[in-house]
């Protein structure tokens, strides 16, 4: 029987290897996810603040879904559902046979989607924080739309809603767990083909949650000093 | 089959999910809240435990649910004291796997909630009723429980949502509850569209229902928050 550190370490019988790859695998799919769901979170906060009554009815449509049914049920939308889609979008253009999404883009779609709908609200509040002098100053001063939105409020925008986004990440990299059921080889599913190949379940689960707990840490941490660097010029009480 | 006959079939099979999903929302929620409560108070009040408390919050909050439950699951079974234990019976059904991950994970999310609402209790209510003679349990039951509860219910309902949420996962440990009959009819129709449309209008029901049950025991909570017109 060998020991806990020959099975998860680098030797020729240790999984350090494949441990190390799917903690790569893991952090690069929440990556894009978040990189998704920055985008969706721009579009739905800007649709939410918006003047048109369409447009904020889509918004408030868009977070109310996808903060209202569960994840996992997103993550087989567009697993099983990409390639219903995928594949009779290409027939329309003459190509025939099977087209779908690989597990990694159906993953970072589907949790970024999610992602997005809590990055709304973040941005949207952030919005709000804005004191409303600083627009009105920039307005004064002959700003105006775009140059506006570029000096002002999104550096404004980026540093309130940090903390918030902060969490929104944790909440992504622990989501990102829910793409191996489509087989993605990130962390639980490396963790999970591990305990069923061996006879040590427990040690494998026990390490894939000190993996977790590293990216977490260590994530978090980096998004407090983040923080903590934009606030440097703030007032200090 | 036509469109609306395999909507209707679908919609028909997911509700007889909804039992299961909603049995183990409630089990979890309330074993996770008691936990929740004692977790909290341990960490406010009895200085040991505080840092074990702490550990505890941070281990559940910084992994996925999904391998929590299937540490449990599927990691406890290799140990011969766990196999021989009087637990195994309980351990070895996906169904009680499911309810303690759920309700151990809840804990460490709500006690942080709870802990939010322990600290807003004013110092003076707290001084008063120490005037008043009352100390430990008394003191908790009478009035620092029902303020801090009170604080945190808007906070905590988010949590509850999140939990209804999270049951979906107990499909993946072979529970057959509203996601689990989902995967299994989109796995033998591959209309994933459809049955996703089902399933979340199910979800969005029962979370709807709940933002409102909330939202009243929020209202009926703060009779001095009410105007006094109405």
């Amino acid at each position: 029987m060998p020991t806990y550190l020959t099975l998860v370490g680098f030797g020729p019988t240790g999984w350090g290897w494949q441990l190390l790859l799917a903690s790569w695998m893991t952090l690069s799919v929440s990556a894009a996810a978040f990189a998704i769901g920055l985008v969706c979170g721009v579009v739905g906060a800007w649709a939410k603040l918006s003047r048109s009554p369409a447009a904020r009815r889509a918004g408030d449509a868009y977070t109310t879904v996808l903060r209202g049914i569960p994840d996992l049920l997103v993550v087989y939308l567009f697993y099983f559902g990409g390639s219903e889609v995928l594949t009779s979008g290409a027939k329309l253009f003459g190509q025939s046979g099977f087209f779908g999404f690989n597990s990694f883009m159906a993953g970072a779609l589907a949790i970024g989607i999610v992602s997005g709908a809590y990055q709304t609200e973040a941005i949207r509040g952030a919005y709000h924080a804005i004191p409303r002098g600083e627009i009105e100053a920039a307005r004064a001063v002959g700003m105006s739309g775009l140059l506006m939105l570029r000096r002002i409020i999104a550096p404004r925008v980026l540093r309130f809603a940090l903390p918030a986004m902060g969490n929104v990440w944790q909440s992504a990299l622990k989501d990102s767990a829910l793409i191996s059921v489509t087989g993605l080889a990130e962390i639980l599913r490396e963790i999970h083909i591990g305990a069923g190949s061996t006879s040590r379940p427990f040690d494998f689960y026990i390490t894939g949650f000190i993996l977790y707990l590293v990216l977490t840490t260590v994530s978090g941490a980096a998004f407090r000093a983040t923080e903590s660097w934009t606030l440097r010029s703030e007032r200090r009480p | 089959m036509n469109e609306l006959s395999f909507l209707g079939d679908t919609m028909r099979q997911l509700l007889s999910g909804v039992p299961l999903t909603v049995e183990l929302t409630i089990i979890s929620v309330s074993v996770g809240g008691a936990l929740a409560i004692v977790l909290s108070v341990l960490r406010a009040s009895f200085a040991p435990f505080a840092s074990f408390v702490r550990f505890y919050v941070f281990a559940l909050r910084g992994t996925p649910l999904l391998l929590q439950m299937f540490l449990i699951y599927y990691g406890l079974g290799q140990f011969d004291t766990v196999q021989h234990s009087v637990l195994w019976p309980f351990l070895r059904q996906p169904y009680w796997c499911a309810i303690l991950a759920l309700s151990l994970n809840t804990a460490a999310y709500g006690s942080e909630i709870i802990r939010g609402g322990l600290q807003s209790v004013p110092p003076g209510s707290i001084e008063s009723a120490r005037a008043c003679g009352m100390s430990g349990l008394l003191l908790y039951r009478r009035v620092i429980l029902p303020l801090a509860l009170r604080q945190a219910l808007p906070a905590y309902g988010s949590e509850v949502i999140a939990m209804v949420k999270s049951t979906s996962l107990a499909s993946i440990v072979t529970l057959m509850e509203i996601s689990g009959i989902a995967y299994a009819i989109i796995s033998e129709t591959y209309r994933a569209l459809e049955v996703f449309l089902c399933a979340g209008l199910i979800y969005l029901v029962i979370n709807f229902v709940l933002t409102r049950a909330i939202a009243s025991l929020e209202v009926w909570l703060n009779p001095h928050l009410r105007s006094a017109t109405s």
